[in-house]
């Protein structure tokens, strides 16, 4: 008889110490000794990783009201602006936002040394960072500027919240032209000299539940290592099922929106980043436990390397033209293997996402469960599934 | 006299020459051949230990050839506090000096094989490579 689980018989267990907790690597091993049935009814909770660079990552920061009062109207933090049209004193950064004074790409490629991730970084490593901010004045709020330091401890309230992590997966990055080029995928050499990818495969935490059977929101997950939440699905969320001739190939296009208190992270789990010719941004760490309710979603957390797949993409000149369309598809046992061959020509491959920090957080995560500290979620609302069918648009012009 | 170490940079036109017998035939200089990565189709490499009165003279004699020309008086190191083990240097690394142990994917630094190009330390997403004067 098949296995049903509820999240509160997983909770009890959880509390007591007993339930049987493992890394998604680990269930795939598990599954090959064992059996499906036998393994979901055995697991309790799968714990998923990763680590890469995630743009559209960003925080909100409420400084504190300054004495008269200032409402913020610009702000820069170590030199790199913040949002501030919110309200007085919060402000929101974002991870790829650059220093006022950096060069970006006028001497290309440029290098992008300093960015609000690299802000980010430096506000969870205690460093200080240096305030500005200016105003027009008000009755109310009369100041008009202010040049300070401040400290993570020493402001209100500090929330990651990112718009859009953790790409379910992601395209397999080479160029086709003749010249060198400088993307978020990496330096891509030409006549694909070299090929780019950058999910954690098989312990990505959305290609383990790409239905979003138990991802959903409020579920409470680890956040550049501390406790997060998933506040809703991310930007761009458009999650499908790569299906080619009748063969399924994992899943694709689901995001997530991640936030919470920054103040309990880490630094080694928000990284400042930089790429060259491209721009700035902030490497997240996240990881996602998946529990074992049902055979299906052990089916699904236990998919291998070899069984999910990254379609292979031209960045020279099919993506920045929007040209639809792929250079096949190439699965992860392969690309973490070191080459792949595209259109008959064998290619070095390269990730951007590391695996051993992924591996690390399924670990950290598998710690915390199996000390009683965290419970999992139920989520108070699903995500949109592959069964929803969302499409992507692209911009109308007059 | 100490020996100069250089690394020798140069395209297939340079290749098929004789640059090395030149060094010591025309400059009376004694060369110690470090590392090479010579190959006809692609860009060249070496490193050199060079040691005579006339080095100066010969180095020149190589830059008006076009042979680019670079004192090794430094070093790449890797920053393990800040490496994060992506493995994005693995990828354009020329020699394999940066690659990927499998199947843990730990990214690994073997320096003897490095030919100091900088590469890496430009592409490295965390500024972990680093340049050792």
């Amino acid at each position: 008889m098949s296995v049903e689980k509820t999240y509160a018989e997983i909770n009890s267990k959880i509390r007591e110490g007993k339930a049987v907790v493992v890394t998604a690597e680990e269930l795939i091993t598990l599954v090959e000794e064992k059996g499906l049935s036998k393994a979901a009814q055995e697991v309790d909770v799968v714990t998923t990783g990763t680590f890469a660079p995630m743009c559209s990552s960003g925080a909100f920061l409420s400084f504190g009201h300054t004495k008269p009062r200032m409402k913020m109207q610009k702000v820069w933090l170590n030199g790199v602006s913040a949002y501030t049209g919110i309200a007085a004193v919060d402000a929101y950064i974002g991870a790829t936002e650059m220093h006022e004074d950096d060069p970006l790409n006028s001497n290309y490629p440029g290098e992008f040394r300093y960015g609000g991730g690299h802000v980010i970084a430096d506000l969870v490593a205690r460093k200080p960072v240096k305030l500005k901010a200016l105003a027009y004045g008000t009755d109310c709020y009369p100041r008009r500027n202010l040049e300070t330091t401040i400290t993570l401890d020493d402001i209100n309230e500090a929330i990651l919240f990112n718009p859009r992590n953790c790409y379910q997966n992601y395209n397999c990055a080479v160029n086709l032209t003749n010249r060198t080029i400088y993307t978020y995928m990496g330096m891509i050499k030409p006549q694909m000299g070299n090929a780019n990818y950058s999910t954690s495969g098989q312990l990505s935490p959305l290609l383990k539940d790409p239905h979003f059977k138990t991802i959903g929101v409020g579920t409470k997950i680890f956040l550049g290592g501390g406790i997060g939440y998933v506040a809703w699905n991310g930007t761009q969320h458009f999650p499908s099922m790569i299906d080619v001739d009748g063969k399924e190939l994992g899943s694709a296009g689901g995001t997530l929106a991640l936030t919470g208190d920054l103040k309990q992270m880490s630094p080694r789990w928000l990284v400042g980043t930089s790429y060259l010719g491209y721009g700035a941004t902030l490497s997240v760490g996240v990881g996602i436990p998946i529990p074992i309710l049902n055979e299906e979603i052990a089916r699904y957390a236990a998919k291998k390397d070899e069984e999910l797949f990254a379609p292979i993409v031209d960045y020279g000149e099919a993506y920045p033209s929007f040209t639809p369309g792929n250079l096949g598809y190439v699965s992860y046992a392969d690309l973490k293997s070191g080459k792949i061959i595209v259109n008959g020509k064998e290619v070095p491959t390269a990730p951007l996402s590391s695996m051993p920090r992924a591996r690390e957080i399924a670990a950290t995560l598998k710690g915390w469960i199996q000390k009683g500290d965290f419970q999992l979620t139920e989520p108070v609302k699903t995500l949109p599934s592959p069964a929803d069918g969302f499409i992507a648009h692209s911009i109308k012009e007059d | 006299m100490s020996p100069k170490r250089i690394v020798l940079r140069f395209g297939t036109d340079i290749s098929v020459k004789p640059i090395v017998y030149r060094l010591v035939k025309d400059f009376d200089l004694v060369v110690n051949i470090v590392k090479a990565d010579v190959n006809p189709k692609k860009e060249g490499t070496m490193i050199l230990e060079v040691t005579g009165d006339q080095s100066e003279n010969g180095l020149n004699y190589l830059r008006e050839l076009g042979v680019s020309v670079q004192n090794l008086n430094q070093e790449i190191i890797r920053n393990e506090e800040k490496c994060v083990m992506c493995g994005a240097c693995t990828g354009i690394c020329p020699t394999g000096a940066l690659y990927m142990e499998r199947p843990s994917m730990e990214v690994r630094f073997d320096g003897d094989q490095c030919v100091f190009c900088q590469l890496c330390v430009k592409v490295c997403p965390m500024w972990a490579m680093e340049v050792r004067l």
